[in-house]
């Protein structure tokens, strides 16, 4: 075992975990932070998506070793805070884009990135981001228009 | 997040909300008075509603209002992705008049007071919309009465809307809040005296309204069985025998306990029994080995260094490539091991047709790949315990740890969690078992996490196929023969979950595929069945039977058409036009081996969805042929467009059976009629008008047509393909047109399941594959199995056809044509027939 030192959602975190052990249960076991899922453990599902320093990142196959002083964003970090939703948080209620809701935090700081690197993206630019994160409820369609839903709001200003 | 409490009567939880249904609820409508203690039938007896220490006004155990307004629904049936733990809240605040802002939604509460909770078979909707209205209507009555008495005015001049009761004449208002004091002591009127609206007035059922839960979806809330949390719990894995039916003889279990966080390890006896005494309800624990340790990880890692020896059992050299053999062997003959429907002479018709065509159609096994791992939190304490679960059964899970801890089904709280994703697979609670079993042996609350590979290597199948078919048309294009040798698999060994899908000579809602549409519009036709034995678990998978039926019936159709030198949609509707041959199920009565289960799973009908019923029949150990062993199950061959059949459970299948599921790879739908041939014809037409059926296509691009009912609903497309020189198959389009009755509950939610439909039916077609060798599964994770992505999704057109019928469920209707569809299109396209499951196989390229 040994001691880390996180910045997770912006709070400087300790755990006392072995070296190996995955971001994912760290978050999920260690810090009580359960909205980021496991799905496959191999970084095939995406339902394990963190932001590492702004990128997206597998945490199931992300070592806390090698995490160091990089940012740890969660979905439960993604809004500026609970009363301002992110635009794609928003967007994923107007347009009721979860059926299950498994993926969807995947999936959500997925395009999260995607919006922050192409505000306006197109179709094949949402196609390309997002074909790593896995949907067994197959709520794709929706999840292409509630990003493009989302980079509106987000040029409407953001949260609203 | 905030600990749960362990084996308390409330749940400090949003989605375990605090409400005490027999305490705060005591009002039932006489529906359930059955399911009532005594104490409780007084109350009902009596007539009085009951408030809570709250105030609160609670006429039914689903509806309760506060005095600040707020109105509390139960969602009773539980939540996998379906919307259903929105859409059934909606219905009751429709009829009571309720703003929908005001409502808040109590799911996840396990209780026999509710009727069925096993949610499966597209049954929710259908049985349980009627009894939501009334549930809405009768708080509403008693909220104007309320007003009116304390008014003095008639009850009939006043009105409703969004939670306030007004008398317009006197310009009299007042919150359904202010009102709940009085309505407390007015007495419950009978469900079946209170006017219901006219569903043109409807103001909420038919639009679009989001997932109650979806802010905490995307926050990030603990809502799924992997997210539950006790004080003091451990983390569990469990390792099964890869090969189905083996068992642990030894483990390094001595090096395992002495890994980092590792607490104990032990092997679990287990209850190889896994259907036990009622069919679908998985009440035994396969026999495996069980590490205990104070986080996931350290149990994961630990697992790495497990060495286990196993007995393999008997089934240790099944194979998919054996079973090919098999079946290839098998299929050429005309005759099954039974006949499930027999017209005219197919064989002599065939040797005298114009033309024939002969095709084999193959489909692998699948699995459901829940996006959630299966996984439960169990602490068992003594002869009583607590889970939290994901499950679509909550009775069956409750069961099934009662018969593990070997007490009565009253000890075992169940708290149901929101499932990341059912597809059937959740009906079968082995999980809910198994962690059961080890916080027993382990005597902690532990929280057992499957792994995707535990997942994936013992699902409970959709199990793989072969169609030897034939057809013959002739001189005039007419379809005058139809002969198909269905070989299939059966889990034959005594106690083994799932029977076969079987073919039921019957059809509209209730086929098994043996007599589904082109059956009694082809006057020489016959069907048979073989079954090949096996161990591996098969059970319901979305739309059961009916997902890979569809693929044969609806491509082979097409075939047909194309033999016959007809344009595929004439063909159908000439067919359709023609007078259809008796319907052999007898109306009032099932009893068809092979349509095994009935809408019992929430069904209308006193009782029916219930807990099963204690004195239920076993099931057959071990079984016939077909169907392995599949008892003569409840049909429900209801008259066309009636009421789904209110048998509760016929020989072997207790009320709460699942539609279709009951026995594994499930015989279909089981809501009874026929095919409706209005329906039918009505969908098939609206797809083709709103997708331009006919237009021209360039070399590479195609249209195909495809329609099936199931569940008492139609489901029609047309969908449009690209076809690179190369092959690369691109799906452009998919209209379809969706018949579910004559209302529609959240638009939104409608819309999303059929969306859901098409794509998973699209990915498990075009890619999902299992093989299995020396008795296991190959595949394991998602890199071996492949499914679809959000590049492969198509653009989807929906169009509802609001017929006059009961309001019938959209999880799974969606399914069965679109296979078809695509590799109708794909002919089209490139004049390439896809006859195997999944397309990925077929080399499509074309010059």
């Amino acid at each position: 075992m040994s001691q880390y030192t996180l910045t997770v959602n912006g709070q400087s975190r300790s755990v006392d975990v072995a070296p190996e052990t995955p971001l994912l249960w760290v978050l999920r076991d260690s810090l009580d932070l359960v909205g980021t899922k496991f799905g496959c453990g191999i970084g095939q599902c995406g339902a394990c998506t963190v932001h590492l320093n702004g990128t997206p990142t597998r945490g199931c196959i992300t070592p806390i070793s090698a995490v160091g002083s990089q940012r740890v964003t969660t979905i439960e970090g993604l809004a500026a805070n609970p009363a301002q939703l992110h635009p794609l948080q928003q967007a994923w209620i107007e347009q009721d884009v979860p059926q299950c809701g498994y993926c969807q935090a995947g999936q959500i700081m997925t395009a999260a990135a995607l919006l922050r690197d192409k505000p306006q993206p197109t179709d094949a630019d949402i196609d390309s981001a997002m074909a790593g994160n896995l949907c067994r409820c197959a709520t794709y369609v929706r999840i292409r228009s509630g990003i493009h839903r989302a980079a509106e709001l987000a040029a409407q200003g953001g949260a609203r | 997040m905030k600990p749960l409490p362990l084996l308390s009567k409330e749940i400090d939880r949003r989605s375990f909300l605090r409400v005490s249904a027999l305490a705060g609820g005591g009002m039932m409508l006489g529906f359930y008075t059955s399911k009532l203690s005594a104490a409780d039938a007084a109350s009902v007896a009596a007539g009085q509603p009951t408030t809570g220490a709250t105030g609160d006004f609670s006429p039914n155990a689903f509806v309760r209002i506060s005095p600040n307004g707020t109105v509390t629904i139960t969602a009773h049936k539980t939540e996998m992705g379906q919307g259903i733990i929105t859409s059934l809240p909606m219905i009751v605040a429709e009829e009571l008049d309720a703003d929908w802002k005001s409502v808040r939604i109590d799911a996840g509460r396990h209780s026999t007071t509710f009727p069925g909770q096993a949610t499966a078979g597209s049954s929710s909707t259908p049985g349980s919309y009627a009894m939501m209205r009334q549930l809405g209507a009768t708080a509403r009555a008693m909220l104007v009465e309320a007003a009116a008495q304390t008014w003095g005015v008639p009850a009939t001049e006043c009105t409703t809307a969004a939670g306030v009761v007004t008398h317009a004449t006197s310009g009299r208002k007042a919150g359904y809040g202010e009102l709940v004091a009085k309505a407390a002591t007015l007495p419950v009127p009978a469900a079946n005296t209170v006017a219901l609206k006219d569903p043109k007035d409807f103001k909420l059922l038919g639009t679009r309204v989001g997932g109650y839960y979806n802010p905490d979806i995307v926050t990030g809330k603990p809502l799924f069985g992997i997210d539950q949390k006790v004080p003091g719990m451990l983390h569990a894995v469990y390792v099964k025998c890869p090969v189905f039916g083996g068992k642990p003889t030894g483990a390094n279990l001595e090096k395992i306990r002495t890994l980092p966080g590792v607490k104990q390890a032990f092997l679990v006896e287990g209850r190889p029994n896994l259907v036990g005494l009622l069919p679908g309800i998985s009440i035994g624990v396969e026999p495996g080995v069980a590490i205990v340790a104070d986080s996931t990880w350290a149990a994961l890692s630990a697992r790495q260094q497990l060495e286990v020896t196993w007995d393999e059992g008997r089934f240790a050299n099944d194979s998919t490539a054996s079973f090919n053999r098999q079946a290839a062997e098998i299929g050429v003959k005309p005759d099954g091991q039974t006949v499930a429907r027999n017209d005219g002479d197919a064989v002599a018709a065939l040797a005298t047709a114009a033309k024939t065509v002969e095709a084999t159609y193959i489909y692998p096994f699948i699995s459901h790949a829940n996006m959630e791992p299966q996984n439960t939190l169990a602490y068992v304490q003594g002869d009583r315990a607590e889970i939290w679960s994901p499950t679509q059964h909550p009775q069956g899970a409750a069961q099934a740890v009662a018969a593990l801890l070997g007490c009565p089904i009253g000890n075992i709280k169940v708290n149901i969690a929101r499932m990341g994703t059912g597809f059937g697979r959740r009906y079968i609670s082995d999980f809910a078992a198994e962690a059961a079993a080890i916080s027993k042996q382990a005597n902690a609350p532990i929280k057992l996490l499957w792994t995707r590979e535990d997942d994936m290597q013992h699902d409970f199948y959709r199990p793989g196929g072969y169609h030897f078919l034939k057809g013959g048309v002739d001189a005039a294009g007419k379809l005058v023969a139809w002969q198909n040798h269905f070989v299939t698999f059966g889990s034959m060994t005594a106690g083994r979950g799932g029977g076969a899908p079987t073919l039921s000579p019957g059809d509209g809602g209730n086929l098994g595929g043996g007599g589904a549409f082109p059956a009694r519009y082809v006057p020489n036709f016959r069907s048979v069945q073989t079954v090949l034995e096996t161990n591996i678990p098969i059970g319901p998978w979305r739309d059961p039977g009916h997902n890979a039926f569809g693929f044969v019936l609806e491509s082979f159709v097409d075939e047909m058409a194309h033999a016959a030198g007809k344009d595929p949609l004439q063909f159908r509707l000439d067919l359709l036009a023609t007078t259809p041959l008796p319907n052999p199920v007898p109306a009032g009565r099932g009893g068809f081996p092979g349509a095994p289960g009935a809408p019992g799973a929430g069904g209308p009908p006193p009782g029916a969805g219930g807990p099963p019923a204690a004195g239920a029949p076993p099931a057959p150990a071990g079984g016939a042929p077909a169907g392995a062993g599949a008892p003569p199950a409840i049909a429900g061959a209801a008259p066309a467009g009636g009421p789904p059949a209110a048998v509760a459970g016929g020989p072997g299948g207790p009320a709460g059976a699942p539609p279709g599921g009951a026995r594994g790879g499930g015989g279909g739908g089981g809501f009874g009629g026929g095919l409706n041939v209005d329906r039918f014809r009505g969908v098939l037409q609206l797809a083709a008008e709103k997708a331009a059926w006919g237009k021209r296509y360039d070399r590479g691009q195609g249209a195909g047509i495809a329609a099936y009912t199931s569940m008492q609903g139609y489901a029609a497309y047309v969908v449009e393909v690209t076809v690179s020189r190369t092959g690369t198959l691109k799906v452009d389009r998919v209209v379809a047109a969706i018949d579910v009755g004559r209302q529609i509950v959240n638009l939104s939610g409608a819309e999303a399941q059929v969306q859901s439909s098409i794509i998973d039916a699209l990915s498990a077609a075009w890619y999902a594959d299992l093989t299995l060798d020396k008795g296991r599964i190959v595949q394991g994770n998602f890199a071996e199995y492949s499914l679809l992505r959000m590049p492969q999704a198509p653009k989807i057109e929906i169009n509802f056809i609001k017929s006059d019928n009961n309001p019938s469920g959209l999880g799974e209707i969606g399914v069965p044509p679109l296979a078809p569809a695509v590799a109708n299109a794909i002919f089209a396209a490139t004049g390439k027939r896809i006859r195997e499951m999944p397309f990925s196989k077929t080399n499509l390229s074309w010059s």
